[in-house]
Parts: C-alpha cells; sequence; structure tokens
C-alpha cells in the first residue's frame, strides 16, 4: 500500500492540488479531501477500460492499429483532431505537430464551450485573476450563469467563497455571495442574494448594470425580470467593494447573444475598475481544456479552431470549428482524444463523424469509440501519466502518476508520437 | 568531429580587442578553437564580410502567460504575417506576437543565438519554460519577478537581508529563473487594490515599505550573493511625463550599493526610452533623454536598454498593471488584466505608434538619443521591449538608425514636427561603428548577464556566430537599406557549431540550453519553514507543487554561485 500526497485531481478547471491518494495493487482504494465527482474519477479508474486496440471492433495489435491510423489520416484530404482537454499539454503538443503534418485542423472541446468566452476576449480584453488572489482579497463574488455547487464542487471552499486569506480573515462572513441565474441551483441556495433573470435576458441585465455604474439613470421599471432597484443596488455594491470577482460559466455563454453576452460582462468589469478592483474568470469544465488553449495558442498563435491546409495555421471559428465542419461534411477523416463527440455534438455533425473513418484514443467504451473504425486505449492523464495541466486561472500544475496504465497501454503522447513518426517516414507530400 | 572555418571575415569581437580584422573563426564541436586543419572541416567562405559573435539580447518578452494571452488576445495581429512550415520549420505566425517557433527562426534569421525573457512570474514559471522548450535554436534564461513579491515586501519590511537573500536563491532556483526582475516595485502590489505609487517613497499598503526600501534592499542582496546580473529594473512611473526624475532618483538612491568583484554596474534599467519623459503632462511632454544619458555618463553604477519605439501596431505588455490600465484609459484599445497572486502582475495593450503623433515621434527620438548621448556602449543595449516599444524583427532598422544619419534623418523628416523642438535628436550627428554596434547587441549583453562563453570568439567559447553580408571597408552611412538587409536575414547563423541559417534560410533546429541559478543559502531551512506557514495560509496551490521540475528544460544549464 502507497499513499500519495499534494496529488492534482485531473477532473475539472480547478485542480485541486492537495488530493491524498491510497494506492494498493496498482489500483487507487482511497481518496482524501477530494469532492465526491473526484473520488469516482479516482476510485473507478480502472472500471470498464478498453485494454486493447480495435480496428473496425476486432482486436488488434497496437502496430497494426496505429498502421491503420497512419493510413486513414495521412491519405484524408481534410482531416480533423478534436478533443484535447482531458489529457495533457505534452499530448497537445504532438496533437498540434500531427494535425500539421496532415494538413488537417485542431479544434478542442472549447469549442462547445467557453469558446464563446474566448471570441470575446479577443474583442474587448478582459480582467482577470488568479484564484489565490481572490481568496486573499475579494469581498465581493458574483457567479454569473454558474452553478460551482454542482459543477465545481470545491471552488467555494478553496477559493471564492469560504476560504480565508491574508485580508479575508473573516472567510464566509467578510465575504457577500450574488448568484444570478435563470433558476434556483444548490448555489443559489447558499448566496447572500439571489437574482433570478429571465432566460435570455443577460445582455440587457448587463448593459443596463453598465449603465448604472457609469452613473447614468435608466427610466424603465424592470430589466431582464428583475426590479431596477435591485439592479442599481448591485451596482452600488460592485462599485463599492473592496475586490470584486465574477465566476460566469455556460449559462451566460451559451444562451442567446453568446459571445455579446461575455462581451458585455468583460465591458461591465473592465468599467467597475475605474472604481476599484474587479476581476472576472470563466468557469473551465474539462480539467486540462485551459492547456488546450494555451498550447495551441504559442504554437499557432490561436486558441482553438486551425485550420493547417495551407501549410500555415488559421483561425475562424464557425468556419474551422468542429462542429461546423462535420456538419457542413467537408472533414474525411477524424482523430478524437478525450472528448465523445459522438454523443455531445448536434445531430448533423455526430452523424457525418459516423461516415467517416475515425481514430479514437480512448480509456472507455463510448459513443464515439463505437462508430470509430480504430480505437487506440490510452492511459489517464494524471491518474497514470505525468504531465502538464494548466488550472482555469492559467496556473501551470505538474500532475502526478499514481497507478501504471494497463499493461500495453500508453499515454496520449506516446501513441501520437508512433502515428507522428510514421506518417513523417512517409514524407507525405503536404508541404 | 563538427569542424568549420569562417574565413577571411572582417571579425568584430570587442570582448578581444578585434575590430574589424580580417580574420578565421576556427570551430570544433561546437565550441572555438584555435586553429584547425582545412581539410578536416567545412569552410565557410566570409571574405567581404562581417562576422560577430551571436546575438545575444538581454530583454524580450518571447514566452510565458504575458506573451501567449497577447498572442490569445489578438488575432488579427498574425493574420498579417503567416509562416509556412517547411521540410525543416515548423509552421506559425509572427508580426507582434509571434509563435514560439518562429520567435527561434526569425532571432536566428538575424544572428541572434541567446535571448533572454525579462518577466516571469513565479507561480507560472512552469508556463514560461514550456514555451521556452519550444522555441528552438536559441539558448535561453528568464528573469523571475521579485519587486512585489509577497516575501520580498515581508524580509524587506523587517530589514532581513539574510532571509531576503536566502529567499532570492531559492525562488530563482524553484522557478528556474536567472536574475531578480523587478517591475514598478511596490506600484503592482498597490495595484490589487486598484492603486498604484506615484514615486520612490510612497507607501505600499499593509506593508509600510517603499519603492526605494525595496530596491535598495534587492540591489543590495544581489550584489552580495554575487548573483551574474544586478538587479533588472522596471522603474516607477513608466510612461508617465515627468518620470525622468523618478529614473534618475532611483539611479542615484543605487549609488551607495556596492557592486560584487569584478563589476562595477549594481543596476541594469530595462527600456528606458519609456521612463525618460521629461514635462508634466502628454500636452507639453519633451524628451529627459539628455538629462539621462548625462547622468549615465558620469555614473558608472548604472546600465540600460533602450526599449526603442518602432512606427508601427504592436502590442505593449508589461507586469505594470497600472501603467497598462493608464494605457487603456488613453487608448481605449482592449485591454487584459491578469493579477497574480502574492508576486506579480501584468496587462497588454495593443498599441500604434504613429509618426503623426506627437508624444509618439518623441518617444521614438528618446530611445535614439539615449543611445547616441551614452558614450559607453558597454552600458547602453539595443531593445526594443519586444514588443512593447516594436517587434524584434525591428532590429536591423534601429541598427540603421544609429549606424546612419542618413537613416535617422529620413525618418526626422516624416515625423510631427515640434519633435525638433522638445528632442535634442536633430543636433547628434554620432553615428555607430559595426565595433559598437557588436558591443551593444552581444558583447556588452553577454557581459552584463555574466555569460562567459558567450559574447565574444576566444577559443573555448560556444561556436555562435553570425556572418553578415556587407563588407564594412565599402559600406558608408548613405548605404543604410544594404545595412537593414544584411542584418534582418543573416548571410551565416552558427549555433553550438551547427549551421543554423544559411542565406537567411533555416536549415536546422537544433534545441538550445536553458540558464539558471542552482544554489541554495545556508539558512534555507529557516526560510522554507517560514515560507511553508504562508504558503498554506495564502497560496490557492501547495507548497509541493510549486516548484518547477528540472525536467522542463530540455536542455537544463544550472549555475552554482561561487560566493555562496
Amino acid at each position: 500500500m502507497a499513499t500519495y500526497s499534494d496529488v492534482i485531481c485531473p477532473f475539472c478547471g480547478c485542480l485541486c492540488d492537495d488530493i491524498e491518494i491510497t494506492v494498493e495493487n496498482n489500483k487507487v482504494v482511497n481518496t482524501k479531501n477530494s469532492c465526491a465527482i473526484s473520488r469516482s474519477k479516482f476510485i473507478k479508474n480502472d472500471w470498464g477500460r478498453i485494454i486493447f486496440p480495435t480496428i473496425n471492433g476486432e482486436p488488434a495489435p497496437y502496430e497494426k492499429a496505429i498502421e491503420e491510423a497512419v493510413k486513414i489520416l495521412s491519405s484524408a484530404r481534410r482531416p480533423l483532431v478534436y478533443g484535447l482537454s482531458k489529457t495533457d499539454n505534452e499530448a497537445i503538443r504532438e496533437a498540434i505537430h500531427l494535425t500539421e503534418l496532415v494538413g488537417g485542423v485542431i479544434d478542442s472541446t472549447t469549442t462547445v464551450c467557453h469558446g464563446a468566452s474566448i471570441i470575446a476576449m479577443q474583442n474587448t480584453g478582459v480582467a482577470t485573476t488568479t484564484l489565490g488572489e481572490v481568496k486573499n482579497r475579494a469581498d465581493l463574488i458574483v457567479f454569473w450563469g454558474s452553478n460551482p455547487a454542482e459543477a465545481h464542487p470545491r471552488h467555494f471552499q478553496r477559493y471564492s467563497v469560504t476560504p480565508k486569506g491574508k485580508y479575508t480573515p473573516n472567510g464566509r462572513s467578510g465575504r457577500y455571495i450574488v448568484v444570478v441565474d435563470v433558476r434556483e441551483t444548490r448555489s443559489s441556495k447558499l448566496a447572500d442574494q439571489f437574482i433570478r433573470i429571465t432566460p435570455n435576458s443577460d445582455f440587457d441585465v448587463l448593459q443596463a448594470l453598465r449603465a448604472l455604474v457609469r452613473g447614468q439613470k435608466l427610466s424603465v421599471g424592470e430589466v431582464g425580470g428583475v426590479q431596477i432597484n435591485i439592479l442599481e443596488e448591485l451596482a452600488d455594491r460592485m462599485k463599492g467593494a473592496k475586490v470584486g470577482c465574477v465566476f460566469y460559466g455556460l449559462g451566460l455563454n451559451q444562451s442567446e447573444g453568446r459571445h455579446m453576452n461575455v462581451d458585455a460582462m468583460y465591458s461591465l468589469v473592465s468599467e467597475l475598475n475605474h472604481h476599484t478592483k474587479f476581476a472576472c474568470n470563466p468557469m473551465r469544465g474539462c480539467f486540462n481544456v485551459t492547456g488546450a488553449n494555451m498550447v495551441t495558442t504559442w504554437q499557432t498563435g490561436y486558441p482553438f479552431a486551425v485550420d493547417f491546409s495551407r501549410g500555415y495555421p488559421r483561425y475562424n471559428p464557425g468556419e474551422y470549428t468542429a462542429v461546423d465542419l462535420l456538419a457542413r461534411e467537408e472533414v474525411d477523416a477524424a482523430l478524437i482524444m478525450g472528448s465523445d463527440p459522438a454523443s455531445t455534438f448536434p445531430l448533423e455533425a455526430a452523424r457525418h463523424l459516423s461516415k467517416i473513418p475515425v481514430v479514437t484514443l480512448e480509456r472507455k467504451e463510448t459513443p464515439t469509440s463505437m462508430i470509430s473504425k480504430v480505437v487506440i486505449p490510452v492511459a489517464t492523464s494524471g491518474i497514470e501519466t505525468d504531465g502538464t495541466a494548466y488550472r482555469m486561472d492559467y496556473v501551470p500544475l505538474k500532475l502526478r502518476k499514481v497507478v501504471d496504465p494497463p499493461q500495453g497501454v500508453f499515454s496520449d503522447a506516446v501513441v501520437l508520437r508512433d502515428i507522428i513518426e510514421r506518417i513523417k517516414a512517409l514524407e507525405v507530400d503536404s508541404i | 568531429m563538427r569542424s568549420l572555418i569562417i574565413k577571411g571575415g572582417y571579425v568584430y569581437d570587442p570582448l578581444n580587442g578585434v575590430n574589424g580584422e580580417k580574420t578565421n573563426i576556427y570551430v570544433c564541436d561546437g565550441k572555438v578553437v584555435e586553429e584547425i586543419e582545412e581539410r578536416d572541416a567545412k569552410v565557410i567562405d566570409a571574405s567581404g564580410m562581417v562576422v560577430m559573435p551571436g546575438g545575444v539580447d538581454i530583454h524580450s518578452h518571447i514566452a510565458g502567460s504575458k506573451i501567449n494571452s497577447g498572442r490569445m488576445l489578438r488575432p488579427e495581429d498574425h493574420r498579417k504575417d503567416v509562416v509556412k512550415k517547411t521540410k525543416v520549420t515548423r509552421s506559425g505566425v509572427g508580426y507582434s506576437c509571434p509563435s514560439t517557433f518562429v520567435t527561434g527562426y526569425r532571432y536566428a534569421q538575424m544572428g541572434y543565438t541567446s535571448v533572454f525573457e525579462p518577466a516571469m512570474p513565479p507561480v507560472s514559471a512552469r508556463h514560461v519554460h514550456e514555451e521556452m522548450a519550444d522555441i528552438p535554436i536559441l539558448d535561453k534564461a528568464a528573469y523571475t519577478l521579485f519587486g512585489n513579491n509577497l516575501f520580498t515586501l515581508k524580509y524587506v519590511k523587517a530589514g532581513d537581508i539574510e532571509m531576503l537573500k536566502a529567499f532570492i536563491l531559492w525562488l530563482l532556483r524553484t522557478t528556474k529563473g536567472y536574475a531578480v526582475k523587478i517591475v514598478n516595485p511596490g506600484g503592482v502590489e498597490n495595484w490589487k487594490w486598484g492603486k498604484n505609487v506615484g514615486g520612490l517613497d510612497d507607501l505600499v499598503y499593509n506593508y509600510e515599505v517603499t519603492p526605494r526600501q525595496i530596491i535598495t534592499s534587492l540591489a543590495k542582496a544581489n550584489e552580495e550573493l554575487g548573483l551574474p546580473h544586478t538587479i533588472h529594473l522596471h522603474c516607477n512611473n513608466l510612461g508617465v511625463p515627468g518620470n525622468y526624475e523618478t529614473t534618475i532618483e532611483t539611479m542615484e538612491t543605487l549609488k551607495g550599493i556596492k557592486p560584487k568583484p569584478g563589476r562595477k554596474t549594481t543596476v541594469h534599467v530595462t527600456h528606458c526610452q519609456f521612463n525618460a519623459l521629461d514635462g508634466d503632462t502628454w500636452a507639453n511632454v519633451r524628451s529627459g533623454a539628455s538629462k539621462i544619458a548625462k547622468y549615465v555618463n558620469g555614473h558608472e553604477h548604472v546600465s540600460i536598454d533602450i526599449g526603442q519605439v518602432i512606427f508601427t501596431d504592436t502590442t505593449t505588455m508589461t507586469g505594470d498593471g497600472p501603467a497598462q490600465f493608464r494605457l487603456w484609459n488613453l487608448t481605449g484599445n482592449k485591454w487584459v488584466n491578469k493579477d497574480v497572486e502574492m508576486e506579480a502582475g501584468a496587462g497588454i495593450v495593443p498599441y500604434t505608434y504613429k509618426k503623426e503623433n506627437l508624444a509618439n515621434s518623441i518617444q521614438w527620438a528618446i530611445g535614439l538619443e539615449l543611445a547616441l548621448q551614452i558614450y559607453d556602449p558597454w552600458r547602453v543595449y539595443l531593445t526594443t521591449d519586444h514588443p512593447n516599444g516594436g517587434p524584434f524583427t525591428f532590429y536591423p532598422k534601429v541598427i540603421s538608425w544609429l549606424m546612419s544619419r542618413a537613416s535617422r534623418n529620413e525618418t526626422m523628416l516624416e515625423i510631427n514636427k515640434s519633435c525638433m523642438k522638445r528632442t535634442t535628436l536633430v543636433n547628434d550627428y554620432r553615428e555607430y561603428t559595426f565595433n559598437e554596434i557588436a558591443i551593444m547587441t552581444r558583447a556588452a549583453t553577454a557581459k552584463a548577464v555574466d555569460l562567459k562563453n558567450k559574447g565574444h570568439l576566444a577559443p573555448g567559447t560556444d561556436g555562435d556566430i553570425s556572418v553578415y553580408d556587407i563588407d564594412p571597408l565599402k559600406w558608408a552611412p548613405s548605404k543604410y537599406r544594404e545595412l537593414e538587409k544584411a542584418f534582418m536575414l543573416a548571410k551565416y547563423t552558427i549555433k553550438g557549431g551547427d549551421i543554423v541559417v544559411k542565406d537567411g534560410e533555416i536549415l536546422s533546429t537544433p534545441q538550445g540550453s536553458t540558464y539558471w541559478i542552482n544554489s541554495a543559502a545556508r539558512n534555507e531551512d529557516e526560510l522554507v519553514k517560514d515560507l511553508e506557514a504562508d504558503f498554506r495560509d495564502y497560496y490557492s496551490i501547495n507548497f509541493r507543487n510549486y516548484p518547477v521540475e528540472e525536467t522542463y528544460l530540455p536542455r537544463s544549464y544550472p549555475i552554482k554561485l561561487e560566493a555562496v
């Protein structure tokens, strides 16, 4: 039996780094400090694993599977590489290299998640902060369209609501918590104030708040179902905070208005910095979706939806985003890693995926693996391999391996490198 | 055995007193050697060309969370400058926020072989190293941010120089950093409350220490430790008219610090152009460069780099959050602010320097005035504070302005007229020589960071060499366009004995080394106890997950300090 402390949880964007793991016979038997989701990921790590590669559903040796993957990717005209967010930076680097080699398009789950936030950031910029600053200084926290109590269970405790920091000695009682959402949630029940807005009215409410922060009077009784005096009070509260932070979720950027909603939020928060200190952070879901954006950005200049078909990186969400490419039936092969688009994508996109040859790097059977021509099992990033991941606030952490992967199963990075080596040897004429 | 002879070029090797002499350089197994047999070696014909040690850039934002946020912020910047992959190179984008691969290629194409990233926030040091690992060819190092760090402030307040010294060594080792970087000391901490400091004697909230105390304590500790580089200082009041006074006051306050043995400087004031403004407002702003130059000429404890402004669209990014906030208010461009817990912060604002804009014209002149009026090229270095003053790819343009009055004249005639009155540039007829350029772009910078095997070509040094296709005997300042062309695309760049560039084209992409300080103080146990307690209470990550593992440095080059 071995115990590991300060282990980083590879589940959500919080990357809690204080997990204690007990391992017996190469199996995680106990966890400490972890939330229910994290505990389940560690304990059930070995459940239902794919342990050998398959081609057309038939078991195949690793070498054969790699060969088949190479054939599919190198002969495709417009291959798509998709996923990335549940693996480490080391693998993401290889995935980008591979995409460049075959002249394909690479996209991450950002595309169906906080892609809209990135587009907004590219329009207006954003005032942001690492989570420790929030813990140490913030006395006003606004959760907008996010529900950390269920999606990021330890966020309240470690970063945003209850922790005592350098200038927040009273923890929870020194902070005022506001939740803005279209319905009551477990998070809203823990807040000091819950503001319910009409679905799809985020943009209106944010613009109204922005006007109020600027000291303008509004001649309407309510905006987005909220009495104007409540918004006035919130605007004053924001301006009067010592340090404030908004944590917003997909409730904001997936409702009508999408990146324009986030744009309005970022503009409001920037505006607030004329009065006090305010920041705004997206609640990222997958544990390394931030890393996927970061690596893609430093290697290509762009955070997601990058097309290499012309030999250099191009970026255009809507054109080179995975859902759109698939729905337009533009791609003729795909490599999927750390994601299950067959079950999460819209029907037209998923349908096209089932018509083209797909190579999937996966740990467990999923709808995507079931429609794949080639399935190559991989190690669990952050449990069975080391690697780097970025927390939702861009803080980089080194994941820690605690158990060995099943016999003959390698990390994403190793599998991708094997594919790359063989494709290089082919000297595909794609330059 | 890989051997090279660079034959018959005009060699500029100022550290060894070689000033344009026609001589051969021999390289064997990656090092410069006395001599080798010609039949054993590959011969490069450099006759009629300039040969220099590989360029060493002392200050350029090439890696880490700041430049990467800049990249993410600006797709419009990338679209005008795309780079295709080749058989040996990766694809990418260029202009003001180049991708990592392109950063390596373009520096090498200009004959540069070592570049220093000047602002590494400790908690995201891992990110800096991940990006540096993806910058090919170049040798690199990063300066760790100290000036607003919780522990710096704590030990400065306590007046505990021994703990401060122990902390400096611990943090450099932990982050794999090379030097002590200070950005707007005290101001960045106050910015966490939405405030700033306005001068050397303002107070930092909750600590009751002043910027003056922070700077002098860090400089003293730095020199007592004998670190290879002096403190690397981004002064208070950056970008504020009248700030030249703060800059001179800062230099003056460091006059009394005793430099480490073998060195005369105690401070490097970086991108000095941004801190050399005279006047009270942007309306009556004028150049304070002459006053700073006069001070530097009279005081040998100061070195600077110029932070030259280029008339182009670029992306400003500094660890100075409040300065970037000011710039956002001035421009209304998009603005990114990033606060980093307990340590640092950063801001990013895209910016276009325009010739018709008076302030920009003055800024352009200030950089050149500093370079022309400081007479010791060993203490004034060429930078654009990439990408703040402009992209590093404009260095050849800066060299042409420095070497040719005619080149300056051409630009002077295009810029805002009031610049003539408000700067002294029109009076200056000095023209840099090739030797002086070799000093300010490699010999002096290598010496300033004390990399003994860089910046010169004595036997035993690293085989980092650049060959530029320009004949110094036939060249005249009127031919500045040829000069720009030659420095833009080196005829040859040799890195560690490998030909990495030929005729401006990348031939190979070896992995460069990363230099870092690997030393510990005797009182480190006591320090770590203190750090652990504060980590538990105030950081959002655990102490054990903080240090950057050496595996992040594909070619790690640790340096042990002699004095410790």
